[in-house]
């Protein structure tokens, strides 16, 4: 259908065992739309949203605690209802999932950066470097990373008393997230690098007279980076799930400026009050981009280990 | 086997002085301790006097040796919230987690193994599928999520199950509580545990299930086969034998993590424990309880995989050589 | 002497369902074992040796199934029988030994808890007389010390030691027949020729008939009553050793045997047969071989030979013993 005679790169893609696995499992192609879908809706949600939840001049307490449209009380400009401040819930989804997007997404590339350097450096170093990149992993890795967020976030908070919440919140959560993910990928990218660094190219590299870091860089790191894709797509679900849980904590985004973890959590005070809307299309919509993603994650982690299946 | 024992205990000596130089870094230098115990209005001699009877002018190692001494002795001074002992607080706190913690492993371990073991022996049948789907589901929703789902569930809509806190308890032997004695007790901890378990559980069966599919593809159970064995004998006893001996190591391991996730179902439930008041104390910067708390997992981590490593030594040798191949 | 054939397959055929369409990996297979006789069966890797092995024994798995013909044991299908059914004869009429002795064996289970229950799965006897057994099958696969060696862990065994003691597995509840998989592959040289010794000697005392699958030639030609060479998921060549060894008739046979005796002045050097086996996925139509052979005609692109008796030019002019069957168009007793 592409080409003819020479396969080019979308004849080589649709003829690849991992695009015939995509393929044939229907329910990787749903997941893989729920997530286009919802990446479209974070990144356009300013146009998307019919209202601005983060502008108080159009927001009414008077809209509190609207029920969805299609329940008696509703109201036909809020189709999810609204929250205990009268903001509306489907805009406050967009926003809240384009944060948890942002969040989820620099604090995963932030744990990338992190554990690519740290294990290309412990694999093409060795010795010393080495063992100390790797102790401080092992340590790190024996407490789990909610646990790794949560100490961090409180730490950062203490030292930064001064500042509020506000304008803290995201680069905390993004640091708290990138500094508890990061160990998975030293360890995979150091593996790969000490096999890598014995093999010719690299020797090669060495006697023309390219630098360490020149050659880690050009040379070593375009070779191990693979893996690191599957990585990035597991750990992302795990880490919106890991922003949302510290917003549901209350130690993640405040109520001003909220994700979807924060917005579960003021549902969560509206639950016995017969309010199900605020908490239900929240949780809901983080269930569903969670799963999604991690669907996609689990069958790229199949897909490109065929030994697995 | 003896030099391997040492070195593993030293191993672990060793991370545990890690973990209480942070919390120690923490404790001394993110929370000064003098600003909480002080008023604004307290004159600055006295200040430099209650710094000098602390010992905060000290040399920072000394000022560490002394932490490390009291840490032994259990002292972590006082919360800066409550204005009680960080210990106090914590003791009066570890029955209503620990009695959580092992109910939810418990429930996680027993649940687990049967769908795991069921999704690797019947992979084609429709429960099957339908287990591999609630496990992705349940990896898939945080945990806090769940529990929400299961208050509104059980606790809203139906009103079987209570939502918040810990029922009636038991004082057994001044030291400790107990919510297994009454019937509120137990019907409080229902929902926690399965919130808190269900991550574990849906780890676990996934875990059973490919490690014995793992294990069904190895000649060893195709010479069983070929030897005409019962089925029962090759999945119960061959197979499930083999399957369980990695799978409760990690459940072993899980087991920290446990009681690390309980923060989270701590707070969805009002569960009266550590982790309730570990939360509060990072909302409210109380950091004595958070190098506190700190310690404590880094010890209960520590010790557990250690006690798994150790376990794991006297089988491995065995192990070691016959999986080699 | 005429006996009825302990094992019979019949143009048996197993195929491999897979994303790329379904694979032949056996295609019309037939031959018989006699009493007490070792079949040795030979060629390359994926010519479908183990399979065969693997369809006798009924341990086929998903995707693979048997796709047609028959396995007769004693003259009775065995290949359509209930799982249940199958089982009884697993162990007690046909055994099975496997290449690798280091992973044949449950690590976690002592060898005698391992023998005990396989004696107790096919007899009555009780705890006492079944361990009693066990020891007693140790002894005669030459393990030393037996009755102390039985509460040792396979890992305490050697691989020798080890493959001794898969034997007495497979000899446990007295098989007709045993399918013995590359049984010495991988083990040490030294050992090998041990093996291989108490295997042909536990047989020959017992009558037990073997189907000794392997690539190793001269095995085949120490150990074997007859050989069958297998190419591509067929029988090219069958027949007793010795002639199939010394005369072999197929062109993939000779290739097989190290040398092609040649008229040409070349004569008696060691040949490299050109190419490889083709992939299960595009077997050549027409004799399998055809793109490899020296000596390919028109017909052997279109039409499949089946395994017959040899007519016609035998170019080496020796003569060749009754049973000899090739599947090749040279020896069809001249063109048609």
């Amino acid at each position: 259908m592409a080409a003819n005679n020479a396969p080019g790169l979308v004849a080589r893609i649709l003829d690849s065992d991992v695009y015939a696995s995509f393929r044939s499992t229907k329910i990787v192609m749903v997941a893989a739309f729920i997530v286009l879908l919802m990446f479209i809706g974070a990144l356009f949600a300013p146009w998307l949203a019919p209202f601005n939840p983060f502008d108080p001049a159009t927001v009414f307490l008077a809209d509190a605690s609207i029920p969805p449209r299609w329940q008696d009380g509703g109201d036909p400009r809020f189709i999810f209802g609204t929250d205990d401040q009268g903001r509306d819930l489907y805009s406050a989804i967009l926003y809240g999932l384009r944060v948890s997007l942002i969040v989820g997404g620099l604090g995963v590339l932030l744990a990338a950066a992190i554990g690519i350097t740290l294990g290309l450096l412990a694999g093409y170093i060795g010795g010393k470097v080495d063992s100390i990149i790797m102790r401080v992993a092992d340590v790190q890795l024996t407490f789990p990373a909610i646990l790794i967020a949560l100490l961090i976030d409180g730490v950062v908070h203490a030292l930064f008393k001064g500042s509020s919440r506000e304008d803290t919140a995201i680069p905390v959560l993004v640091i708290s997230i990138g500094l508890s993910f990061w160990v998975q990928y030293a360890r995979t990218i150091r593996g790969s690098t000490m096999v890598e660094k014995n093999k010719d190219y690299v020797h090669a590299a060495r006697l023309v007279g390219l630098t360490a870091p020149v050659i880690m860089v050009r040379h070593v790191l375009p070779n191990v980076i693979g893996p690191v894709l599957v990585i990035l797509t597991i750990n992302l679900g795990l880490a919106i799930i890991t922003e949302a849980t510290l917003s549901f904590l209350g130690v993640g985004l405040p109520a001003t400026q909220p994700s979807l973890g924060t917005l579960i959590s003021i549902g969560n005070k509206y639950l016995f009050s017969g309010d199900w809307w605020i908490v239900t299309f929240p949780g809901a919509t983080l269930a569903i981009i969670v799963l999604a993603v991690n669907l996609l994650g689990d069958w790229l982690r199949d897909a490109l280990n065929p030994k697995l299946r | 086997m003896l030099a391997f024992v040492i070195r593993r205990v030293l191993q672990s000596v060793a991370v545990m002085l890690a973990v209480a130089m942070i919390a120690f870094v923490m404790f001394r230098f993110v929370g000064d301790p003098i600003n909480q115990m002080v008023g604004v209005d307290t004159p600055q001699e006295e200040v430099a006097r209650l710094r000098a009877s602390l010992g905060l002018n000290d040399p920072a190692p000394v000022q560490f040796g002394r932490f490390i001494w009291n840490a032994l002795h259990f002292e972590f001074g006082t919360s800066y919230q409550f204005r009680l002992p960080v210990t106090q607080l914590l003791a009066e706190r570890a029955p209503a987690t620990l009695e959580l913690a092992f109910t939810a492993a418990g429930f996680a371990l027993l649940v687990g193994v049967i769908m795991g073991v069921y999704c690797a022996l019947r992979r084609d049948s429709v429960l099957a599928q339908v287990f591999q789907a609630v496990s992705l589901v349940g990896v898939s929703l945080p945990t806090f999520l769940i529990g929400i789902l299961l208050i509104y569930l059980f606790a809203v809509i139906l009103g079987w199950l209570p939502s918040n806190g810990r029922g009636d308890v038991v004082a057994l032997g001044g030291w400790w509580t107990t919510g297994f004695l009454t019937k509120s007790g137990l019907r409080a901890l229902i929902l926690p545990a399965i919130t808190l378990g269900l991550f574990q559980m849906t780890l676990i069966m996934r875990l059973v299930r490919s490690e014995m599919m793992e294990v069904m593809r190895t000649d060893y159970i195709k010479f069983a086969k070929a030897r005409g064995l019962t089925t029962r004998a090759i999945h119960f006893g061959h197979a499930l034998k083999n399957t369980l001996i990695p799978v409760i190591t990690i459940a072993g391991l899980q087991l920290g993590s446990i009681i690390a996730f309980a923060i989270i179902t701590e707070t969805v439930f009002n569960w009266p424990g550590m982790g309730l008041l570990f939360l509060k104390a990072v909302q409210n910067v109380d950091i004595p309880i958070m190098a506190a708390y700190l310690m404590l997992i880094g010890l209960l981590f520590v010790m557990i995989n250690l006690l798994v490593d150790l376990a794991y030594g006297f089988v491995d040798p065995r192990l070691r050589v016959a999986m080699r191949a | 002497m005429t006996q009825a054939p302990v094992i019979s397959v019949r143009n048996l055929v197993v195929e491999f369902a897979t994303r790329r369409g379904i694979l032949r990996a056996i295609d019309g297979v037939s031959f018989d074992i006699m009493p007490g006789e070792v079949l040795g069966v030979v060629g390359e890797s994926g010519a479908g040796k183990s399979v065969t092995g693997s369809a006798i024994i009924g341990l086929i798995e998903p995707p693979g199934r048997i796709a047609g013909g028959e396995i007769l044991l004693h003259g009775k299908r065995i290949d359509n029988l209930p799982a249940e059914e199958m089982r009884r004869i697993r162990g007690r009429k046909i055994a099975m030994i496997f290449q690798d002795p280091l992973t044949s064996l449950n690590p976690l289970y002592r060898v005698g808890e391992q023998l005990i229950e396989t004696i107790q799965t096919h007899t009555d006897l009780s705890a006492s007389a079944a361990r009693a057994r066990a020891i007693d099958l140790l002894a005669e696969v030459g393990i030393p010390a037996p009755e102390r060696r039985i509460d040792g862990y396979p890992h305490e065994f050697s691989g020798g030691m080890r493959q001794r003691v898969v034997i007495a597995l497979a000899l446990s509840a007295e098989p007709d027949f045993i399918v013995a998989d590359e049984p010495t592959t991988a083990l040490d040289v030294s050992v090998q020729a041990q093996i291989i010794q108490l295997i042909k000697k536990l047989c020959r005392e017992r009558g037990t008939a073997v189907m000794l699958v392997t690539h190793d030639m001269g095995v085949i030609a120490e150990t074997a009553d007859r050989v069958a060479v297998m190419y591509a998921g067929r029988v090219a060549e069958i027949g007793p050793v010795r002639d199939v060894v010394k005369h072999p008739l197929h062109p993939y046979a000779k290739g097989l045997m190290g040398a092609i005796p040649t008229l040409e002045a070349e004569a008696e050097r060691l040949v490299q047969i050109p190419g490889s086996m083709p992939r299960l996925t595009n077997i050549p139509k027409g004799c399998a071989f055809n793109p490899r052979c020296e000596r390919v005609m028109d017909r052997c692109r279109i039409e499949r030979p089946e395994p017959s008796d040899p007519k016609g030019d035998l170019s080496s002019g020796a003569a060749i013993m009754p049973g000899h069957r090739v599947a090749c168009h040279l020896y069809d007793g001249g063109a048609k």
